[in-house]
């Protein structure tokens, strides 16, 4: 259908497209071995010696420390909310029932800055003071739906009678859900959990708004860089941070694509078994 | 219970009585989806919605100049200085909505080859690999693209190094609109592209052979087969590029310049001292979304997403 001029220049703008996406990462890891303290290109001396600075700072610690503490728990009641409201969703037929999935992508499609001038209103409407909690607030607000989403699309794609046989078979709740339920869910849980985690250490627009005076490790660099302070140690950490997410995105689509696989053998089988009722009928 | 009895009259006690626990909740699937529901869904009505209603009502209050403290007092003062036209709240405005406008056009257009690419011409490991490479960018702290732009388009950074070694002169790209342009293409790239490889993907490849059989050239297949089928899936891209541009306040502060500001700063400058005026210039963009979020619905990227 495509000529051959017209692929080779696809493949060609292709490479390029992703050579933008990539170069700019590429520059910021060289930066974090700059030997110099200018910020200068090319780099013209290297060191390793400000990875034991920023891994000494006290305040890298304490927003690393802090960082890591927020994403915890708001993966955690991501993973609870996401997947009760997911099971509900994708399982039962109820009035409300797209207005219930669109109000939760809301906080992912509106504006960031939106939920945290509401989030800010809100605390200050109620008298709350701003704490790890308001950050953890902020953040779940839209990491729910990571999980939210991760699970509705496996349970969708996983067929509710596998729970009826368990229980015709004599399985009792927490049977089905240890034996039935977990073995379908466990990857989208796994996945869903650190890309919401990923997206909550990365965080910095809301956080701004619902941290107070606390350092997440996203506002400690944002802090320095509009001051123009400490850009050595800022780069590490800079280097640090994308390494941080990188891994559990790359796990998640990992895990994802593993058993993608099996998961489209099955779905295949279905649509087969689908078609032949049909015919059937 | 009586129905039950046949089943679980054999076992220990507490086994017997969690199969008719079990049971009960069986019978009654609107008692589990309640269950399941009522949790998630008051956290978020009370929260989130809650919020957006404090949101709507405080940008109805005002401020005391001198204190800073909030006045419960009803007024529209907020939304007139924000719409008089002697105010500069209004051309802000224009100039975020330009720039999201400009920044999604400009997305789409680098995204869709790639995603063509990727979706009908790759191979599969090659797709693999490509989608890991928009994926991970995606995901990749967004504070730290805008500072990696910050060191590139610096006087001494690698564009201007790159540009002489071309033999061209310097540029004075930094803390400008054209900077801004840039990184926030860069930064919303990857939100475009996946929505529309997601689209293409999709097509099934009898309607191409469809197309071709019924005597269609390549342009042709793809202006009324493949571009209305991928629609929805720019659409959905477009959503993310517009919402993340008129909700961010980070970039004109990094990379923008003196005559930068967009919807984001003003309400990030006001809402410790001014909340209510931060709360009403917070609902513009609201507006906006809500606007364009009904049309996508129209045009299916709900579906695409």
């Amino acid at each position: 259908m495509t000529g051959r001029g017209t692929r080779i220049s696809l493949a060609v703008w292709s490479v390029l497209v992703i050579a933008f996406l990539w170069i700019p990462l590429a520059i910021i890891a060289l930066y974090a071995f700059n030997g110099s303290t200018i910020q200068g290109w090319p780099i013209t001396s290297w060191t390793t010696h400000w990875f034991s600075v920023a891994w000494h700072d006290p305040d890298v610690r304490g927003a690393f420390e802090l960082s890591v503490k927020v994403g915890a728990i708001t993966t955690v009641i991501a993973l609870v909310l996401g997947t009760m409201a997911a099971a509900a969703v994708a399982r039962y037929r109820f009035f409300g029932r797209e207005a219930v999935s669109f109000l939760l992508v809301l906080p992912l499609a509106l504006p960031g800055i939106i939920t945290a001038m509401a989030l800010v209103s809100f605390f200050n409407f109620a008298g709350i003071q701003a704490s790890i909690w308001t950050i953890v607030i902020g953040h779940a607000t839209f990491c729910v739906v990571v999980v939210y989403n991760n699970v509705v699309a496996r349970l969708r794609r996983s067929s509710a009678s596998l729970i009826e046989a368990s229980q015709d078979l004599g399985a009792d709740g927490w049977q089905t859900f240890r034996f039935v339920l977990w073995p379908v869910l466990s990857t989208a849980l796994v996945a869903g959990g650190l890309l919401a985690f990923a997206l909550s250490f990365d965080e910095v627009i809301v956080t701004t708004f619902t941290a107070g005076a606390q350092q997440t490790l996203p506002i400690f660099i944002l802090d320095n860089i509009r001051q123009g302070q400490q850009l050595p140690v800022i780069n590490v950490v800079a280097f640090a941070v994308i390494v941080i997410t990188a891994i559990p995105v790359a796990l998640a689509q990992r895990v994802m694509r593993d058993t993608g696989v099996i998961r489209r053998g099955s779905a295949q089988v279905t649509e087969a078994v689908e078609a032949a009722e049909i015919a059937a009928v | 219970m009586a129905a039950d009895a046949g089943v679980i009259e054999t076992g220990p006690p507490i086994r017997r009585a969690r199969l008719r626990l079990s049971g009960f909740f069986w019978r009654r699937p609107w008692l589990r989806a309640v269950g399941l529901l009522a949790l998630p869904l008051a956290v978020f009505l009370v929260v989130y919605v809650g919020s957006l209603g404090v949101l709507f009502i405080s940008s109805l209050w005002t401020s005391n100049s001198f204190t800073s403290t909030i006045e419960h007092t009803w007024t529209f003062a907020n939304y007139r200085t924000i719409f008089s036209r002697a105010g500069p709240y209004l051309h802000i405005a224009g100039f975020t909505l330009e720039m999201a406008a400009v920044v999604t056009l400009t997305c789409a257009v680098l995204a869709f080859p790639l995603a063509f690419f990727m979706a009908r011409l790759a191979g599969k490991r090659t797709r693999a690999l490509f989608f890991v490479m928009v994926l991970l960018p995606l995901w990749s702290s967004y504070l730290v693209r805008l500072y990696a732009w910050q060191t590139i388009l610096a006087h001494n950074g690698a564009i201007n190094w790159a540009l002489n070694g071309l033999g061209l002169p310097d540029q004075n790209l930094a803390y400008t609109n054209i900077a801004m342009w840039i990184v926030y293409t860069y930064v919303w790239l990857p939100f475009m592209v996946l929505p529309i490889y997601a689209a293409l993907e999709r097509i099934p490849d009898s309607y191409l052979e469809a197309s071709a059989d019924l005597g269609a050239r390549g342009w042709r297949t793809f202006r009324s087969v493949i571009l209305p089928l991928a629609l929805p899936g720019v659409v959905a891209g477009s959503i993310f590029t517009f919402a993340l541009t008129l909700g961010d306040y980070i970039t004109p502060a990094l990379i923008g310049g003196t005559n930068s500001d967009m919807i984001g700063t003003i309400v990030y400058q006001n809402f410790s001292t001014n909340l209510p005026f931060a709360a009403a210039f917070a609902v513009i963009p609201m507006a906006i979304m809500g606007a364009y979020l009904l049309i996508a619905r129209r045009l299916g990227a709900f579906e695409a997403l």
